[in-house]
C-alpha cells in the first residue's frame, strides 16, 4: 500500500455491504457495455440451452414467462468499480431452465452467450441454488431498457456484473471451462467481488 | 500435472448482431500495480488537464487502452479509477492521462485540486484489448469530451509512425475552449460543437450529417469504428453510424459510465 500525498477521500460511509475497492453509485447506473446496444423485441428473443445436457431447449419470451416467476431483491457489482445497492430484477430461476435441460454430471461450466455474440464463462455452481436468472423487469415491474440487456439479461449478482450476459441468447454447457468475452482480454475468470477478482491473476 | 486438452475450436455463439473481435495485445501485465510518478502537468481546457506519468517497467500498451488507478488515503481507504491512456506507445517510460475535473470528483478532484510534480500514485495496466487500435486498419474515431483521450492515443501514433492507413476524427465539445487538444489537431479532425462555436460554424450535436461523407466514400476495406464518450453520447453516435450503413460488428464502443 502506497498513501498518496494530500489525499483524504470522502467522508467514509461504513458500509458491509460494499465489496473492497468498489464504491457506491447511488442513483447511477452506468453503462459499459462494449457493442452497440441492440434493440431486440421480446417476440424475437429466445434463451437456449444446450452443450452437455440431456435435453437441450429453447424458450421463447412466452414460453420462459411461463415458468414460475422469482423475483431479486439486492445489490450488484461492476468490475469497474461502482456498486449499486438494494435493485429490484423480475425474472424467472436459472434452476428452472437448468433442471428442465437436465445437465449432464460431466458439465462443470457454462459460456453464456448474447444476441451480440458477446459471451462470458461461469461455473455451472455459480449458476445453480438460487443465484442467477434470467430477468426481464427492473424496479416495480418495469421492462429491463435495451441499454440495460432488455428484453431480457442473465442476473448472477454474487459476480460481477460482467458476468450478467446482457440481451441473453443462451447456454452452451461444458465439461472445461472456456473464457468469454471479457476473460481473453483479462479478465478475471470467475469474478467474485468479495475476494476483488477483477483481473486474471488477482 | 493431468490437464485435460484445450479445446480446438472455442465454441463461437450462433447470434444475428455482432461483438468485433478481440485485437492481438502484449502480454497481459494488469495484476501488478506499479508505482507511477507524475512528472508534469499540463492545462488543456479549463476544465481539463493532462498528467504525465513515470511509470517504471511500463509494459508498453496499444493506442486505445486504458489503465485502472489508485489513490490510497492514510487510513487505507482506496479509490480506484479507469482512466485511458492519452499518449502513444513509445519508450520513454512515460505516459499521459488526460482528466476532466468532475465537480465533487472524488480522484479527478485529487489530481485537479492536490496533485503536483513528485506526487506518487499506483497504476495497473494496459487493460483491454478490444477498445485498441494496432494501426493495421482505417480507423473511422467518434468521440465526445474527455471521450477524445483514448482516440488522442490513436491519432498521435498515427502521427509518429507515419501511417499512411486512413484515420479520421469526429469530435464533439461545447465549445472551442472546451476542445481538448485543440492545439494539436490537423485536417484529420472535425470539431463539432454543441453550444458555442466560432462565427461561420454551426452549433448542434452530432448528426448524420457529420458521419454520411465518411460512409459514402469508405476506404477499401471498410472503416473500424472506434466511439468513445458517455453512455448517452456512445448510443447516439455509435446509433448514426449503423443508421449510416457502418457494420455494427465494425463498431467499438467505450462507454466512460
Ligand atoms: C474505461 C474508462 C476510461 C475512462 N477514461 C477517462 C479519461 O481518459 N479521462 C477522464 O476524465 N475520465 C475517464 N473515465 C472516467 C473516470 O473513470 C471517472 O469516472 C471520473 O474521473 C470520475 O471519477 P471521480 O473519482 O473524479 O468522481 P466520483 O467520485 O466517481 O464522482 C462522480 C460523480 O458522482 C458524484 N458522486 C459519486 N459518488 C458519490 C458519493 N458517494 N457522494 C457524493 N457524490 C458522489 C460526484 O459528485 C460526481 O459528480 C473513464 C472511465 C472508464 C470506465
Amino acid at each position: 500500500m502506497h498513501v498518496t500525498r494530500g489525499f483524504t477521500g470522502r467522508p467514509r460511509v461504513p458500509d458491509a455491504g460494499l465489496p473492497p475497492g468498489q464504491y457506491d453509485a447511488g442513483k447511477d447506473w452506468p453503462v459499459l457495455s462494449a457493442e452497440v446496444t441492440p434493440h431486440l423485441a421480446p417476440g424475437d428473443w429466445t434463451f437456449r440451452i444446450d452443450g452437455a445436457v440431456a435435453e437441450p431447449r429453447t424458450w421463447d419470451w412466452d414460453a420462459a414467462h411461463a415458468l414460475p416467476g422469482s423475483v431479486y431483491e439486492g445489490d450488484i457489482h461492476c468490475v469497474t468499480g461502482w456498486s449499486k445497492f438494494g435493485t429490484r430484477f423480475g425474472g424467472v430461476s436459472l434452476d428452472a431452465f437448468l433442471d428442465a435441460v437436465r445437465p449432464d454430471a460431466s458439465a462443470t461450466h457454462a459460456v453464456a452467450y448474447a444476441h451480440t455474440g458477446y459471451t462470458a464463462n461461469l461455473p455451472l455452481a455459480d449458476l445453480r441454488g438460487g443465484r442467477a436468472w434470467i430477468a426481464f423487469t427492473y424496479d416495480d415491474g418495469k421492462p429491463l431498457p435495451a441499454e440495460h440487456g432488455g428484453p431480457a439479461r442473465l442476473l448472477v449478482p454474487h459476480l460481477y456484473f460482467w458476468k450478467s450476459t446482457k440481451w441473453i441468447a443462451g447456454l452452451r454447457l461444458l465439461d472445461h471451462d472456456e473464457p468469454g468475452f471479457w476473460e481473453r482480454n483479462g479478465y478475471h475468470a470467475r469474478g467474485n467481488p468479495w475476494e476483488e477478482q477483477r483481473y486474471a491473476g488477482d | 500435472m493431468t490437464e485435460t486438452a484445450a479445446p480446438t475450436t472455442p465454441f463461437t455463439p450462433p447470434t444475428r448482431f455482432a461483438v468485433p473481435g478481440r485485437i492481438a495485445v502484449g502480454e497481459q501485465t494488469a495484476s501488478v500495480w506499479r508505482t507511477a510518478t507524475l512528472v508534469s502537468v499540463r492545462r488543456e481546457t479549463p476544465r481539463a488537464s493532462t498528467f504525465r506519468l513515470a511509470v517504471p517497467d511500463w509494459a508498453g500498451h496499444l493506442p486505445g487502452q486504458h489503465l485502472m488507478l489508485r489513490l490510497t488515503a492514510e487510513d487505507g481507504h482506496v479509490a480506484q479509477r479507469h482512466y485511458s491512456i492519452a499518449s502513444p506507445p513509445d519508450d520513454s517510460g512515460h505516459i499521459e492521462l488526460t482528466l476532466d475535473h468532475v465537480e465533487g470528483g472524488e480522484v479527478s478532484g485529487w489530481f485537479h485540486t492536490v496533485a503536483r510534480p513528485g506526487d506518487r500514485i499506483e497504476v495497473r495496466g494496459p487493460l483491454s484489448g478490444f477498445f485498441a487500435w494496432p494501426g493495421d486498419r482505417p480507423a473511422l474515431l467518434v468521440g465526445a469530451g474527455s471521450g477524445v483521450v483514448p482516440l488522442m492515443s490513436m491519432v498521435r501514433h498515427h502521427r509518429a509512425r507515419d501511417l499512411s492507413v486512413p484515420l479520421r476524427l469526429l469530435v464533439s465539445a461545447r465549445g472551442p475552449e472546451d476542445l481538448i487538444y485543440a492545439r494539436e489537431f490537423g485536417p484529420e479532425t472535425t470539431p463539432v460543437f454543441t453550444r458555442r462555436a466560432p462565427g461561420g460554424v454551426p452549433v448542434g450535436r452530432l448528426t448524420a450529417a457529420h458521419v454520411a461523407p465518411f460512409l459514402a466514400a469508405p476506404p477499401p476495406g471498410g472503416w473500424e469504428a472506434y466511439v468513445c464518450g458517455s453512455n448517452s453520447f456512445a448510443e447516439h453516435a455509435s446509433r448514426l453510424l449503423v443508421e449510416a450503413g457502418q457494420p455494427v460488428d465494425r463498431i467499438r464502443i467505450e462507454r466512460f459510465g
